[in-house]
Parts: structure tokens; sequence; C-alpha cells
């Protein structure tokens, strides 16, 4: 009797992990502990392929475990009587468990691909908007000055205070000084690394006003933790204003030669 | 049930087995004592020396990783032991010595545990015996692919005390952070120690492997065909080929590293660097050429870190399933499958890295399919256990928690491998939980089947199974709690290696849930004392365990406990596959590998094909 409760009390045990498992996930969102907002136009092509994911996986999840669950509470040696079943496999079998796994896979391989393209591939045919340069441990910003063209005298020079319009696409230029760095804006569904000696060009579209967090998702050092920015979207006027205010004081505390000289900026 | 000779003791002459090393006979007792249990090139105590090893810095990775988790849950609070030891202002820990916690966790863990102990000490214990050979093919390259771990110890463990600390720049060491020694205080003398013990792993990686694979080759036992070999040979043999083929582009790497570091020779450092307001360096070269070249041996290592706990894994089912593995032939192949893609697929770690979109695209690809063997796999597991006969020893636990939970690694995968959900969680906590479960709770849950399994033919005796099976309900519990939140705090976009990300508003709210998981980090530590205390006692005071404690089949369950030097006391002849648990008409449950056929068997095993 004991040995029964034994193998129940084991099977149980590997019961309860789809059960808190999927309770965890349950759970999740209505703690806050989730998906956090998204504000951009493509993030909701990452979101719904995530929660796809979620879905197949949490299906092949609960499927497998219960099942494991369940030959550990029914094959119990004590339970069982009689010999295990001789049988050494069965080729129907690993056909059906091959070919469904392939395609779904296969499916999910190229399902994905237009989200990918339109995030990494599908470059806007524009200006940049602003360059970002990251160095230990800050991200330097570069907007073009008053004459609209990036890389001349009267360049905004800024840092950890990025702006940016909403409803249209913004392109960033992305650059390190020193060494790797992630530029990460959670609440627009975009990360990429900023490498030293490469100008990776970065692209969305943002929906809604709103100011958020820039995080550095690469290790870049001893202070990387704090190499926080801020990134404001808001509309095209007040966006505007922003930069006119932004020109203007910039030009008050120095000359547009000087500014050039102080960022350290190629 | 036992082979005719009975003799247990270890001293056992052989005939018919030529054995190196005996030929130096009475030297005086230090020499002996050296030649013995130092010096050793019996395949047997080499393994134990590879598995003693390799608990130890278990246990210091184990420290290492609960002085992160502090940080993680208490950020800047004084460190408990550890900051008198490394004090800071008031033993708080600080930033760059967070940075090289991390660091010289996944080091110590990847470099210093897993691939030693499962190719070191299991793959050395095991392949001569399981193959039915006196030894390895070059004992005295097996030695030296010991010894040379010990450069590799020391370099490691000094690095910690050298000005600068340790490596900081990740396991990964990407540079320029690890190369440009202005960019971070553990890029000094620590990233060069770091290099130099990797090359020493490497060094005594490739022995291991030539040896493996040669013994596996050459030495079986007459009858041991191909076909006829366990799954841990089959994975200890793929092993070793991954290893030989992919271990040379990390140390050519590594060399490559150590000159930008010391020849400023500029590989991977563009030009223009400006690190800490120093321009450095002549450059010339391209960051990301290291990351290619670190993850084309890197993800192969990622199979070299599971398939052998795979293989010892789907025997000891077996075993305590009473039943043959369900599909041997799709099991081996697999594996070989896994091995393969595992070469294409490196890619998917640089999705996030400035590397050509539309190669990402292709690596995706090979990275979806790459689940495909994985799942085969884990389908055959199931299939195993249904209509099995299962004995809930603790070996067998920790086996079926393997597949558990390796489901759960498995799955996690595809959300990484999914190129734009990667966008968000790549470098979150998502792969953080996905990569522990696939290494801690898949290969260290598998090691300690193993290690519950072969055991009494280690010491000849067996481990307690009451403390065996309290040691492994609270790890499964404890590490479920540390590693499964993991999941949802990556979700969140919750970033890998900050030594505080609570100032970030996106994640200040995270900080209970992360004390949380870090008082379930120390409870699986701490449970880890059970584990010592029942494996030291059982080691010297363990009930004495016969030849075949668990009524397996394998060749190595007809030598004795433990086995002398050269193995086995009459030649082993192979008439059968490993499995045969539970064979209808047969006399007794199980055939072992070495029992010649009788006309009955022969009858049913051609019955049920
Ligand atoms: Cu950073
Ligand atoms: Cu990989």
């Amino acid at each position: 009797m004991g040995k029964r409760l034994a193998g129940m009390f084991w099977a149980l045990v590997f019961l309860a992990v789809p059960v808190l498992g999927v309770a965890t996930f349950a759970v999740a969102p209505s703690i806050n502990v989730w998906l956090p907002k998204d504000v951009s136009e493509h993030g909701r092509q990452i979101d719904s392929l995530f929660y796809f994911i979620l879905v197949l996986t949490g299906v092949v999840f609960v499927a497998t475990e219960v099942l494991l669950f369940w030959f550990i509470w029914k094959y119990d040696a004590v339970k069982q009587q009689g010999p295990a079943t001789y049988i050494q496999g069965s080729h129907t079998l690993e056909v059906v468990w091959t070919i469904i796994p392939a395609a779904t896979l296969l499916f999910l391989a190229i399902y994905q691909m237009n989200a990918w393209a339109d995030v990494k591939m599908r470059r806007p045919a524009m200006a940049p908007t602003v360059e970002v340069v990251a160095r230990q441990f800050e991200w330097r910003l570069r907007y073009p000055g008053r004459d609209g063209t990036l890389g001349t005298a009267d360049d905004l020079f800024l840092v950890n205070d990025l702006h940016l319009p909403i409803d249209e696409d913004v392109l960033i230029q992305l650059k390190s000084m020193d060494v790797l760095h992630s530029f990460f804006l959670p609440h627009v569904r975009i990360k990429q690394d900023a490498v030293p000696g490469m100008k990776i060009p970065v692209w969305f579209k943002a929906r809604e006003e709103g100011a958020f967090d820039i995080v550095c998702a690469e290790l870049c050092g001893w202070g990387h933790y704090k190499m926080k920015g801020r990134v404001t979207y808001e509309s095209r006027a007040k966006f505007d204003a922003w930069l006119e205010r932004k020109y203007a004081e910039q030009e008050a505390t120095q000359p547009q030669s000087e500014a050039a000289d102080v960022a350290l900026v190629r | 049930m036992t082979p005719p000779t009975t003799t247990a003791s270890p001293a056992v002459d052989h005939g018919h087995v030529t054995v190196p090393a005996h030929g130096h006979a009475p030297h005086g007792g230090l020499s002996h004592f050296l030649s013995t249990y130092v010096f050793s090139k019996d395949h047997k105590v080499i393994g134990l020396q590879f598995l003693f090893s390799t608990l130890l810095w278990f246990l210091i990775g184990g420290l290492l990783a609960l002085a992160v988790r502090w940080q993680v849950a208490w950020p800047w609070s004084p460190v408990p032991v550890l900051g008198k030891l490394f004090a800071q202002e008031g033993g708080q820990m600080a930033p760059e010595f967070y940075t090289m916690l991390f660091t010289m966790h996944a080091t110590v863990m990847i470099f210093l545990v897993i691939i030693p102990i499962l190719a070191g000490a299991f793959g050395n214990f095991l392949i001569p015996l399981m193959i039915g050979a006196d030894d390895m093919a070059f004992p005295t390259l097996n030695m030296l692919s010991y010894w040379f771990m010990w450069p590799a110890f020391i370099a490691f463990g000094a690095s910690f005390f050298v000005e600068g600390g340790a490596a900081a720049g990740g396991w990964t060491s990407y540079p320029p952070l690890s190369t440009n020694v202005a960019s971070s205080p553990g890029s000094g003398w620590g990233q060069t120690l770091w290099l130099l013990g990797l090359t020493f792993v490497g060094v005594s990686s490739m022995l291991g492997s030539v040896n493996y694979m040669t013994t596996i080759i050459l030495m079986r036992a007459p009858g041991m065909t191909m076909f006829r070999l366990p799954m841990t040979i089959w994975a200890m043999f793929i092993t070793a080929v991954l290893q030989a083929f992919a271990l040379p582009v990390l140390t050519a790497a590594g060399f490559m590293q150590l000159a930008d570091r010391v020849f400023n020779t500029g590989f991977f450092s563009p030009e223009g660097l400006v690190v800490n307001n120093l321009t450095s360096g002549p450059g010339g070269g391209q960051p990301l050429l290291w990351q290619h070249l670190f993850w084309f041996y890197s993800h192969p290592a990622v199979y070299i870190m599971i398939l052998p706990a795979m293989g010892m894994v789907s025997d000891i089912l077996t075993c305590f399933a009473r039943k043959p593995l369900f599909g041997y032939r799709p099991m081996v192949y697999s594996i070989a499958g896994i091995a393969g893609l595992g070469f294409i697929v490196w890619g998917h770690h640089m999705f996030m890295s400035g590397m050509n979109p539309a190669l990402g695209i292709t690596f995706m690809v090979s990275t979806m399919m790459i689940a495909l063997p994985s799942a085969v796999k884990t389908f055959n597991w199931l299939g195993t256990l249904w209509g099995g006969r299962i004995q809930f020893t603790t070996s067998m636990l920790f086996a079926m928690s393997f597949v558990s939970m390796f489901i759960i690694g498995g799955l996690s995968g595809i959300f990484m491998a999914a190129t734009p959900v990667d966008i968000f969680i790549h470098d979150t906590y998502f792969i953080v939980a996905h990569f522990h479960y696939v290494l801690f709770a898949g290969t260290a849950m598998g090691v300690w089947a193993a290690i519950y399994f072969w055991f009494p033919k280690m010491f000849g005796r067996t481990m307690n199974e009451f403390w065996g099976k309290v040691h492994f309900f609270l790890t499964f519990i404890f590490l479920n709690g540390t590693f499964f939140t993991m999941h949802i705090l990556g979700a969140v976009g919750f970033p890998r290696r900050l030594a505080d990300a609570y100032h970030y508003e996106t994640f200040h709210h995270l900080q209970p849930m992360n004390a949380f998981m870090t008082w379930c980090a120390i409870g699986m530590v701490a449970t880890q004392i059970i584990f010592a205390i029942n494996f030291v006692w059982s080691m010297f005071r363990g009930p004495v365990a016969g030849r075949n404690p668990w009524n397996a089949n394998g060749l190595e369950w007809t030598a004795p406990s433990p086995p002398g030097h050269g193995n086995f006391d009459y030649q082993p002849i192979v008439y059968r596959g490993p499995y045969e648990y539970s064979v209808p008409g047969a006399d007794k449950d199980h055939l072992m590998q070495t029992d010649p056929p009788n006309a009955a068997a022969a009858a049913a095993a051609a019955a049920a094909h």
C-alpha cells in the first residue's frame, strides 16, 4: 500500500509541472509581469507571433507533460501485473511524429519571415531622423540642424533624451564609439546591437504619445546597468516645437562650430 | 545472472588482456600511490578524478550563482559571507564585481563542470566498460586530458585574485569589451587568464575526444556491433566528433583574441575606437568575426553539453521501466541529425548583432528544423515509458525529470528561434530561463540520474535511496521556482546581466519576484548538502552492491563493482542489443548483452519484429 502511494505521489509531482506552468502564465498578465504596452505599428505582428507560439508550444507542453504524468501514474511496477510490454518501436508512429512537427516548424519558419522583413529588411527610403551613438554608458544623440541634413555644423547634440514624432516612419542611424551595446526600446519592440565600425539602420513607426525607457541590452562594461535613456513619442507639432527649443538652447550656450567639436562623434 | 567467476576482488588476474602501465611493478609505496591514484592511466580512476574535480567546481559555480542572485534580488545590499571576502564599502558589491560574478559563473559551469563532467567523468568511466574494452585506446593521452584541466583550473581560479579581478566580459567574451583593456577592469589580466584557461580546457577536450572516437571504433568487444551500442555510447561518440570538428575554431579564435590583447593585432576591432576617452588600436578588424567564430564552436557545444545526458537518461529510463528503448534507430539518427544541423545554426545567437538580416532568415530556418530531432527523442522517451513497469528509484526520478524539464527547455527555444519574437526577448531573462532549463534542469538532472545509477559500479556501494529522493524532490521544486518564473520575467523584457534594473520604470516592480527566485536558488544550493553527505557517506558506508544491483543488461554490469584494473575478469562476448528487458519467453526479466541466445528468446524476438 505504501509503495502504491509513493508511486502516486511521484506521478502527481510530475503533474504539478503542467498545472503550475500553465497557472504561472495565466496569472502573469494580471500581476503585470507580462509584455509591456506596445505603442508601435509593427509591434502587434511580433506580439501576435509571440502569442501564436505560446499557444502552440503550450498545447504541446500540456499534452506531453500530461502524457508523461499518465504513464508514470499508470505503469507503476507496483500496480501492474506481469512483465512490461515488449516493444522495440513503431515505424508508423515515428513517421507521424516526425512529419507533423516538421510541417509545423516549417510553417512557423515561413510564416514569420514577413514580420522579420518589415522590422529589419524593408528600410524606408528617407534621410535619418536622428543618429544614436552608444558609448560607455550613455546614448549620444545627433539630430539634423535647421538645414535638415545630418553631418553639418549646425547639428543638434543631446544625451539620453530621445524625442521622436508619432504616426510617421522614423529612421535611426545606430553607431557605437567603443564597445558593443544594444539599443532596446521595449515599448516599440525594437532591439538592435550597436557595433563599433558599423552604421546600422533602425526604423519603426510609433502610434501613441508617451515617454518610455531606453535600455542597453548588450553587456558593455561595469556601468551597463545604468546605461538608461528616455524616449518621448509625440505629435509632429510637439516634436517640431521641442526641436526648435533645443536648437535655441544649443545656440545660446555655444557657437555652432564648438558644438561639433564637443561631441566626439564622427 | 552473474558471470562464472564471482571474485569481487579488484585485483583479479586476467590473462587475456594486456594492461598498459602494469609493467613497472615493485617501486615502493609513493610511486605506486602516484601511479595508481594520481597519474593513473586507468580510465576509471581518470573518470573519478574528473568527477571529483567537476563536482567541486559545481559547488563553486553554484556559490557564484547565489552571489549573482543576491545582487539581482537585493541590489547594493551587503552580501553575506562573500561581502567580507571581497570587501567593498559596507560589504556591498561593486557593479564591476557583479559583471565578473556572472561571467565566471557561466565560465565555471560550462567549461569546468558540464563539459568535463559529461565527457571527462562519465565518458571516461563508462566507454570502455560499456563496450567491453579493458581500457581506452590511448591511456597516456587519457591521463593527459585530465592533467591539462589543471592549468585551466589554476588560470580560472587565479584570475579572481589578479588586479582588476577575473574576466568580466561575459562568458561569450565579445570584443572590443574583452580585448580593450581600457573598457573594463576585468579586461586586464583576468581576461588573459580566461583565454589561457579556455585553451587548456580545449586541449583537454581534444585529447579526450580523439581517444573516445578511437576507442569506440576499434575496441568494442566481439559481437558489439555499432547498432548494439547503448545510447550512452552513441551520444559520447557523436559528442566526441562534435568536439573534434568544432574545437579548433574556438582555439584559433582564442589565440586571435589573445593576439589582439597582447600584440595589438586588431582582428576584432575596427579603427578609430574611442574607449574611455582613449583612442586605441590600429583597427581593421570586425567585432562580428569573433561572434561567428565563437558560436561556431559554442553552438555545437550546447549539444556537447546535452547529448551525453540524453544518452545516459535513455539507458536509465529503459532499465527502470523494464522495457526496450522505443525506437532505438530513430534515437541514434536524431542524435546524428542534431550533430549535423548543430553546425549550421550558430547564427541564431546573432539575430540582433548587425549580421545581415537575410542571413538571419537562413539561420532561423535551420534552427527551427533542429527542434525536430529533439522532438523525436522526446516522443521516443515517452514511448519507452508507455507499457513499462516503472520502478521509482532516485535515478529514475531524475531521469524522468530530465524528460519533463527538457520539454520546457526545448519548447522555449522556439520563441528565440522565431526571429521577430527574438527582437523582443533577445538578451532578456527568457533566454536565461531557456538555457537553464536545458543545462541545469536538463543536463544536471541527467548527471544526477547517472551518478545515482552508476555509483554502485564506481564504488561498489549504492547511495541512500531515501535521502536521494529527498534530494530529488527539493531540487525539483526549487529549480522550477527559480527558473520557471524567469520566462515571465523575460516576457516583460527584463534584461540579463544588469546589476540593478529597478531604476527603469519598465522593470521597477519586478524586485519581489526576483527575491522569490533568489530564495528558491538558495534552497536549491542548500539542498545539495544532502547530496554531498549522501555521496561521501555512501562511498564508505553504503550498502554493498553486487555486480548488477539494478538488473540492467549492459556490459558494465557484468564486471565486478568496482571493476579492477583491466575491467573484466573474463572476455565479454556480445550476443544482443542493450535493451532486452521483459523479453517474452525468457526465463528472467532481462537478458544481459552477454547472454547467449536460446531458442525461446530468439523466437520471441522474431515474433516481435
Ligand atoms: Cu550596455
Ligand atoms: Cu545556439
